[in-house]
């Protein structure tokens, strides 16, 4: 399990790597020189010569792209066009918010899908499966934005019974702050994880080794957690790992809606500045979120199932 | 004279005795009558083999017997007696406290039965529920009846999924976990279907060893009959859902009554001497169980059937001591015309 662990971070690394790279070939690529961006139209040929030489645009490609390796190695992720603070700090600052947003939505939405899940597979037809059955149909369908834009207007505006701006002060503030957002985001999530978890308990009850193990008069608790879920579960499991792409995108819109910080605003208001090295950071630290979230969920599954551990 | 209650060799007394019970399984093409009027008797301490062609209802009454039928299955009649208690009516607890206590089951494919997910260990320690044993003390049960089922290098096995050992490893497994229990009847569902042929016969040997020294009863399902001709006291033979003929390993291989038997046995290839692994074939195939013949089940297949067997349903015949078949033929009181 370590070492398939070890390896997994391994390749992760190196899938983060090749991203970046990417990233700055694609931004090399897209017209415009970055040292006119910010000095503006009217600079001097000599004083863009002189930016682009410290901006290190001067150099031959690979190079630039191994001196950014060098920089985040150091934690450089560069600076701040305009207030030149540095761009790791600006991003540091914000991530925060987004993580615990991103978290929250996963877990409530995580448990209360997998929860459901589990009862409609258990008790098929009952009303609560056929609500839950409606309910995911209705809530996958509609984009988190929207989700967001109504549970401001009923809970913030129209009953008052949720603030709808900011995020709130002190842990309590933090809380109330979060429940809206998290909500939006997450809830198109407990319908997608409900019904791919009940589809696959229903396939994996009729395995033969569920058969074995009633043959033995084992508990159906024990049953439906080791025997079925702990199978069943895998497929959500990669559905949440590779959706935390699909949260942070969420993220953005939810957090311009409630007028959070995070990193979806900050990408949000760089790219309306131009600012490109706050974006290059920003993005360079969510696609490895992104990256060790796939991670995280691999591992998950390599723990529940022996069989994953072997391939790689 | 038609056959009725205690039949079979009886030298300890049934175990469990099935009366006229009768299986429906509720599909939408109609309702199938997978098991009808059958009765049956597994004797303490001995081992009952069970044949008949695919689909015949084999599965289906060993499945009755362990209250694991599927959810479209319906006990519409009879009863199955082990002690004072009627297991027909048993609900899911009822059930469950039986299940791996004094009824265990091995099932057809190795490769599937065991939990994927979960080591060998957890899952023979977890079978042990009800003993109150600390865990240290489980495990070493479970190694020793590793050991039991000739498992090289028992206590390293615990620590090893399911899929890093082979179908016969995995059979073994299973045995061993059957026996674990040390239940008073094993059911064996075709255990060794899904092994090649030295495997076969090896897990056949290692039945035969460990009945006789745990001595359960043992319900022996089987396609093989070589296999039943070696391992089982008794035999009972199904058709179309019906028990149409049974007695010991004795009477049914060397006087068979039913002519199905004897048609079972005239297409053992054990016996035809060719050595190949393909399943008894008989000319024509089974009747629709939705809609069961009037008379005898297997009349439109059989070589000797007559006037009587399109209209009567024969009932079971003696045709000696604990020996009897569903077959007009055996009617003292009537000849052939
Ligand atoms: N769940 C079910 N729903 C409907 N019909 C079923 C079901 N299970 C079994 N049957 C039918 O009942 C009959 C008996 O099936 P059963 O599995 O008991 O046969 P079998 O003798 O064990 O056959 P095999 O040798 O192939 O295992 C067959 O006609 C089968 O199609
Ligand atoms: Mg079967």
């Amino acid at each position: 399990m370590l070492r398939y662990a070890l390896q997994r971070f391994a390749l992760s690394v190196v899938i983060v790597m090749v991203a970046i790279a990417i990233l700055i070939v694609m931004l090399h690529v897209v017209p415009g020189d970055p040292a006119v961006m910010i000095l503006g139209p009217r600079a001097t040929p000599e004083l863009i010569a002189q930016t682009r030489q410290s901006m290190g645009l001067d150099q031959p490609l690979p190079i630039q792209i191994l001196t950014f390796f060098g920089n985040i190695l150091h934690g450089d992720l560069g600076r701040d066009v305009f207030t030149n603070r540095s761009v790791a700090q600006i991003v540091f600052e914000q991530l925060p918010y987004t993580l615990v947003l991103i978290s929250v939505a996963i877990l409530w939405s995580a448990a209360l899908g997998i929860a459901l899940g589990c009862y409609s597979a258990l008790r098929r037809n009952t009303w609560l499966d056929t609500l839950s059955g409606i309910l995911s149909v209705g809530t996958i369908s509609i984009p988190s934005f929207v989700m967001a834009l109504y549970a401001v207007l009923v809970f913030a505006v129209w009953l008052g019974w949720l603030p709808s701006i900011g995020a709130g002060e002190g842990l309590g503030g933090s809380i109330i702050h979060l429940i809206l957002p998290a909500f939006a985001i997450g809830i198109s999530w407990v319908g997608y994880v409900a019904r791919m978890v009940r589809a696959s308990m229903l396939e994996v009850m009729s395995y033969a080794h569920v058969r074995m193990a009633r043959a033995f008069g084992l508990r159906e608790r024990l049953i439906t957690t080791s025997h079925i879920l702990r199978i069943a579960v895998q497929p959500a499991v990669t559905l949440i790992g590779t959706g935390v792409a699909h949260l942070f995108s969420a993220a953005v819109f939810v957090e311009v809606i409630f007028a959070r910080p995070g990193i979806g605003a900050l990408i949000v208001q760089s790219v309306n500045e131009r600012n490109y090295p706050i974006v290059l950071g920003a993005v360079l630290v969510t696609t490895a979120i992104i990256v060790l979230a796939t991670l995280i969920s691999d591992l998950v599954i390599a723990w529940l199932d022996p069989r994953q551990r072997e391939e790689l | 004279m038609a056959l009725t209650g205690n039949t079979t060799a009886a030298d300890a007394g049934p175990l469990v005795a099935i009366d006229s019970l009768s299986v429906d399984f509720d599909t939408a093409g109609g309702t199938v009558h997978a098991l009808r009027d059958v009765s049956l008797e597994v004797q303490k301490g001995r081992v009952l083999g069970l044949v008949g062609e695919s689909g015949c209802g084999k599965s289906t009454l060993a499945y009755s017997l362990i209250g694991l039928l599927a959810d479209n299955a319906r006990v519409v009649n009879g009863a199955i007696r082990m002690g004072d208690r009627d297991l027909a009516g048993l609900n899911a607890a009822g059930w469950r406290d039986l299940r791996g206590r004094r009824i265990a089951m091995i099932f057809q494919d190795p490769m599937t039965a065991l939990n994927p997910v979960l080591n060998i260990g957890r899952q023979m320690i977890d079978i042990q529920y009800r003993e109150s044993l600390s865990k240290a003390e489980k495990r070493a049960r479970a190694i020793e009846f590793l050991g039991q089922v000739q498992i090289p290098d028992p206590a390293a096995r615990l620590d090893v999924y399911p899929h890093q050992l082979s179908g016969g490893m995995r059979q073994r497994v299973c045995i061993a976990m059957a026996l674990l229990t040390r239940p008073d009847l094993l059911i064996a569902d075709e255990p060794t279907t899904a092994l090649d042929a030295t495997l076969e016969m090896q897990i056949v040997d290692l039945l035969r060893e460990l009945q006789q020294r745990f001595g359960c009863a043992v319900l022996f399902v089987s396609h093989h009959l070589g296999t039943v001709a070696e391992l089982c006291d008794d035999v009972a033979v199904m058709y179309a859902g019906e028990m149409v003929e049974k007695g010991s390993a004795r009477q049914i291989f060397h006087h068979p009554q039913h002519p199905y038997t004897q048609a079972l046995l005239a297409c053992d290839p054990a016996r035809i001497g060719i050595a190949t692994r393909q399943l008894p074939t008989i000319p024509g195939s089974l009747p629709d169980l939705r809609r069961p013949p009037v008379g005898c089940a297997f009349r439109a297949r059989c070589p000797q059937a007559w006037g009587r067997c399109a209209s009567d349903h024969p009932p079971l015949y003696v045709a000696q001591t604990h020996h009897g078949a569903r077959c007009h033929l055996l009617n003292p009181e009537e000849g052939k015309t």
